[in-house]
């Protein structure tokens, strides 16, 4: 089993810190940087299921060059190895510019499964993984909340997150799966992770390395950013103290008022 | 040349979703400003019931029953009658933020390679270009993004406008499916339905939610009561579906829904950021929490400070007392 993880890196949603530079791009010395939550629940699935039918498990990140100190963090979990590309021509890339790029250089790879995650917790986009299934031409599994392949049988099984439950979904492989919350909660990386992680291999590609020039000549984005404005505040209200039946009449008070009850 | 705006229809239990008919009503703004067009599709096992509520917001709508393809994944069937569509003269694809929308935005983008603008919360036209807003970085911003070209893909939020009817319903017209999907569609071998989850939790007047503070399964037996009480729909924080207290299906907030009820009731969350994302249209918010230093306060219209074991079963007895008198 040959599984290769997209994998971003993206501010620390714990830092609480991220904000838009003057350039109305992502500041990225404003926070710390991790992997992205639900790129983890797939490296997380991926690792168990290795350890389950054997193989190895890749990740690929396009970022700057700093990425690799991210990518470590992946490879400490248990990833064996980490393709990075990396190109000055793809500062401040857009959404079909990321999805080429990530496909060209998978399409180099050999696995039988691709993870991405159903979206980032920086951008939001979510259609990057499907996009790059669009480019490979791949059957797309996407918000997993299991996943089960079949080596014999060279197909994978997902239970894909309904509106009411799940759906439970069948392709052949190689496929590609958008990853959730719902595949269950990261490790966190042994000492003994961490000290292998320092020694294993980050490949760095070019865009020359993927024999395309991506970026548009002229390396001006047609997707752009105009204007950054703060959220609208929305006041604070009234504090109710009091003994609990006292607290639930005033509840009730407000509610009947504005005729909800 | 003028735009032309196709909406991506989505059904739910047969019906057209309200997502769905808001998207219309933001698609024929944006089409009337600019002396264009807009446009529905709809694609569904049994799409008529739908296309017909989808043509009652647009002039014009294209139902497409998939047949067999219907036991297949929707989106790549659904991604490939898009572009049949974008073949005849569509300049611009709107479609919901919700799994589905998403997969579909996501395989046109690869597909197409036109830009997307993601999450939008509202659109207008700056020339040419279409602008949209859109909540970024878990709340902390508002961009105004565009894409600078004659096409673009938008995923469009809950809220982002109000759906109001034509005086005349549009047309609908019938069309076999394309049969090619844009990727080869996974097989569906079984629709599971998790208990509880027939009600939508969008489109609910009240919801009442459980975070952490309800403390394990057994604690949303007070959230289910006081739901059924307010006639209401049960929904959690991330902390209590990831504890596995709760499906998935009823998580609020930015990896889970985005809803916009009269009454938000909350009963030991805490109010992060990424639940904010979800609930922050709703129209009033009470939250019961012990911590009179938790950030829901700061959005709270009334922010009860208390035990909720103690202030929830009191609500319970007090909304019993005023239904019998
Ligand atoms: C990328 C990302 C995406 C996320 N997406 C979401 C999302 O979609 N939805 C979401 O909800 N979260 C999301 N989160 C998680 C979010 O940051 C919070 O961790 C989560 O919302 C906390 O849930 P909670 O409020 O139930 O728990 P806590 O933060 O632990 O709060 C529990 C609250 O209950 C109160 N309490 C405890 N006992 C009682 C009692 N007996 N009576 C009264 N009050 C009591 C406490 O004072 C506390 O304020 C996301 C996080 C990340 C990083
Ligand atoms: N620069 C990137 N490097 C690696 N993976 C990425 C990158 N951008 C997006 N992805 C993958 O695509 C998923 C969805 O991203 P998005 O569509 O940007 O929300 C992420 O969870 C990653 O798995």
């Amino acid at each position: 089993m040959r599984i290769l993880v997209m994998t971003k890196p993206v501010p620390d949603p714990a830092a609480n810190a991220e904000r838009l530079g003057p350039d109305l791009r992502l500041d990225r010395a404003a926070s710390p940087t991790v992997v992205n939550g639900n790129d983890e629940y797939g490296l997380e699935a991926a690792l168990q299921l290795v350890e389950a039918h054997g193989g190895e498990v890749a990740i690929l990140t396009m970022a700057p060059a700093s990425g690799v100190e991210t990518m470590r963090k992946a490879l400490a979990m248990g990833a064996l190895r980490g393709v990075l590309v990396s190109d000055d021509a793809l500062a401040g890339a857009d959404i079909p510019t990321t999805i080429r790029v990530l496909a060209a250089a998978a399409a180099i790879q050999e696995w039988d499964l691709l993870l991405g995650g159903l979206d980032t917790s920086d951008g939001a986009g979510g259609a990057v993984t499907a996009g790059v299934a669009a480019r490979l031409g791949l059957p797309l599994l996407s918000a997993a909340a299991h996943i089960e392949p079949d080596e014999a049988a060279r197909t994978v099984r997902v239970k894909r997150l309904s509106a009411k439950g799940y759906d439970l979904l069948e392709a052949p492989m190689p496929a590609v799966v958008s990853c959730t919350q719902a595949l269950g909660t990261p490790r966190y990386p042994s000492l003994k992770g961490i000290m292998a992680a320092r020694t294993r291999q980050i490949t760095t590609l070019s865009l020359a390395d993927l024999g395309a020039d991506l970026a548009p000549a002229d390396r001006q984005w047609p997707s752009r950013v105009l204007a950054v404005e703060p959220p609208p505040s929305r006041a604070a209200g009234r504090t109710v103290t009091g003994d609990p039946a006292s607290q639930a009449r005033e509840i009730a008070d407000y509610l009947a008022d504005r005729r909800i009850i | 040349m003028p735009a032309t705006l196709l909406v991506l229809g989505e059904v739910a239990d047969g019906h057209l979703t309200k997502l769905s008919a808001e998207i219309a009503a933001l698609a024929r703004g944006l089409a009337a400003s600019a002396g264009g067009q807009a446009l529905g599709l709809v694609v569904d096992r049994a799409p008529d019931a739908a296309a017909g509520e989808l043509a009652a917001h647009l002039p014009r709508v294209v139902s497409v029953a998939l047949g067999p393809a219907a036991d297949e994944a929707w989106a790549p069937h659904a991604a490939a009658e898009a572009r049949r569509l974008v073949g005849e003269g569509a300049t611009h694809v709107l479609a919901g933020v919700t799994n589905d929308g998403r997969d579909v935005a996501g395989l046109l983008c690869g597909a197409l390679g036109w830009g997307i603008l993601a999450n939008a919360s509202g659109a207008a036209w700056d020339g040419d270009a279409l602008v949209v807003r859109a909540t970024v970085l878990a709340g902390k911003a508002i961009t105004r993004s565009t894409v600078e070209a004659p096409n673009a893909i938008v995923t469009v939020s809950p809220g982002a406008a109000e759906a109001s009817p034509l005086a005349v319903a549009g047309s609908v017209e019938s069309r076999s499916p394309v049969g090619q999907p844009v990727v080869p569609a996974a097989a569906v071998l079984d629709r599971v339905a998790e208990a509880g989850a027939a009600v939508s939790l969008e489109e609910a007047k009240v919801v009442v939610v459980g975070g952490r503070g309800v403390g394990g399964p057994e604690g949303f037996g007070l959230v289910d009561e006081l739901a059924g009480l307010l006639g209401g729909v049960t929904g959690a924080s991330r902390a209590a579906v990831d504890a596995g207290w709760i499906p998935y299906a009823r998580q609020i907030g930015q990896t889970g829904k985005v809803v916009r009820p009269t009454l938000y009731l909350s009963l030991g969350v805490s109010g992060a950021m990424q639940h904010r994302a979800g609930m922050q249209g709703s129209e009033h918010i009470v939250a019961v929490n012990r911590d009179p230093d938790a950030p829901i306060a700061e959005i709270a219209d009334l922010f009860v400070l208390g035990d909720l074991f103690e202030v929830g079963p009191a609500l319970a007895a007090e909304l019993r007392a005023r239904r019998g008198g």
